[in-house]
């Protein structure tokens, strides 16, 4: 960070300084103390662009389809700002993150961002810092932020709590209607985007989902729109944003909407609290000459661990 | 009190500027440096030097490594690093690989290009190189 510290930093990322958006990225990741401080000045800003996330298995054609979509929202004269994360090695900690080489654009144009981001460990699709990166970003103030998740699998629905709205991505012969009965990604979709839809199938995938579709609104009262695309020809870009732009409308006046965006921040909020708090026990356990005849007691079978757990959260609140 | 800082990977940004489409050399670079634990980003072919520029200042990258077959380095390598220099206070550290002749290679590590890698050089000393340069000690 630099000497003007967060207030000049911010100060920065506001004023459209990239280089100080891309270190204060850099910052969040590694969870620098400094990154709290502007994040914190940043907060107020953000809540307000739409941030898009994409999920789907990998190879459904993810990066390509951000590369169609950034330049038609170029087209419309919105900025952009992105964020794509691919897996960290669970063996070395490396990455090879390669959604960059879809991405087809001006190098001088100002009013595109791309980052690329390693999962770092995270599971769920995004890594840990996705979050605070997508607010960095809406401070900046580019008019929509995009976030592509890892490619998935079933379970992978981080993008749930940080994306206003949702599309999953899926291609045709994925497999049957039972499929997307299933829970898990088929639950978090706002859009549900059939790419490569120039090849045979695409119809039935359609058919498929609109049943799914049929049986129900979300919780809120969203039901899922369909698009189908194609990266090749290319056809439907145009009517992906718009199903998008659909529920970023919805979604600004459904009070459905409103009690589920306040659910999001008390997981927030209660997760934030739980990550400090694990932290905080592990290190009291590691400093506590107490505490640690605790765990030889638990090694020899006189105490179980639950019961060690107890105190250690009793000594925790003392 | 702020979360416990995590040990930070390098991020290093490989690239091939110049028109020739032989990558291998390049996936093979990226792959080694990823089983290093390096946080590659990949940018692929027929890059400009603006927009590998670009990446580098995008992605905050501690070290950039190009790849180029085609003879154009000479051409594009200089480029590169004034660009860099203008846009990013010529702070990042470049290495590159390919088919250098021996007095260009001279050449372009006077003009500042860190350090240059030819066929069969070993993948341990592009790693170990990388490394060192990433961490601002070579």
């Amino acid at each position: 960070m630099s000497r003007a510290g967060p207030a000049g930093e911010a100060e920065a990322i506001v004023g459209g300084d990239r280089r100080a958006l891309a270190r204060a990225i850099t910052a969040v990741e590694s969870g620098a103390g400094s990154a709290e401080a502007l994040l914190q000045k940043l907060f107020p800003r953000t809540g307000r662009t739409p941030v898009v996330g994409f999920a789907g298995p990998l190879g459904v054609g993810k990066s390509s389809l951000l590369n169609l979509l950034v330049a038609h929202l170029r087209s419309l004269g919105k900025s952009v700002g992105v964020v794509a994360v691919d897996p960290s090695s669970p063996f070395s900690g490396g990455s090879v993150l390669g959604d960059r080489i879809r991405l087809e654009r001006r190098a001088d144009d100002p009013d595109i961002f791309f980052r690329s981001m390693a999962s770092r460990g995270a599971a769920g699709g995004l890594s840990a810092s996705t979050r605070d990166v997508t607010r960095l970003l809406e401070a900046a103030g580019f008019s929509v932020v995009l976030v592509e998740t890892v490619g998935s699998g079933q379970v992978d629905v981080a993008i749930r709590g940080v994306a206003s709205t949702r599309v999953v991505v899926l291609v045709p012969h994925l497999g049957d209607e039972v499929q997307t009965l299933k829970a898990g990604l088929f639950e978090i979709a706002d859009v549900f985007c059939i790419n490569k839809s120039d090849l045979p199938g695409a119809e039935a995938a359609e058919r498929d989902l609109a049943d799914l579709a049929s049986l129900g609104p979300s919780p809120d009262g969203w039901r899922a729109r369909i698009v189908r695309t194609s990266t090749i020809t290319p056809s439907g870009i145009p009517e992906l944003w718009k199903a998008i732009e659909a529920h970023e409308k919805f979604v600004a006046t459904s009070p459905g909407h409103a009690a589920e965006l306040r659910r999001r921040l008390e997981e927030e909020i209660v997760g934030r609290a739980r990550d400090r708090l694990t932290a905080e026990l592990a290190a009291r356990l590691e400093v506590d000459p107490a505490l640690r005849r605790l765990v030889d007691r638990v090694m020899a079978r006189e105490l179980d661990p639950r019961t060690a757990a107890e105190r250690l959260l009793a000594a925790g609140r003392r | 009190m702020p979360a416990k800082a995590r040990p930070k990977p390098v991020r290093v940004l490989i690239a091939k500027p110049g028109l020739d489409g032989h990558d291998r050399g390049a996936k093979v670079v990226a792959r080694a440096l990823r089983d290093a634990g390096m946080e590659v980003i990949y940018a692929g072919l027929r890059q400009t030097p603006a927009e590998i520029v670009r990446a580098a200042i995008e992605e905050d990258v501690d070290l950039v490594g190009l790849s180029i077959l085609s003879g154009a380095h000479m051409a594009l390598f200089p480029q590169v690093l004034r660009l860099l220099k203008k846009e990013a206070g010529g702070k990042i550290p470049v290495f590159a690989g390919g088919i250098i002749p021996d007095e260009d290679a001279r050449r372009l590590r006077r003009l500042g290009i860190r350090a240059i890698f030819g066929p069969g050089a070993s993948l341990a000393e592009i790693v170990r190189i990388a490394e060192q340069l990433a961490r601002g000690k070579a």
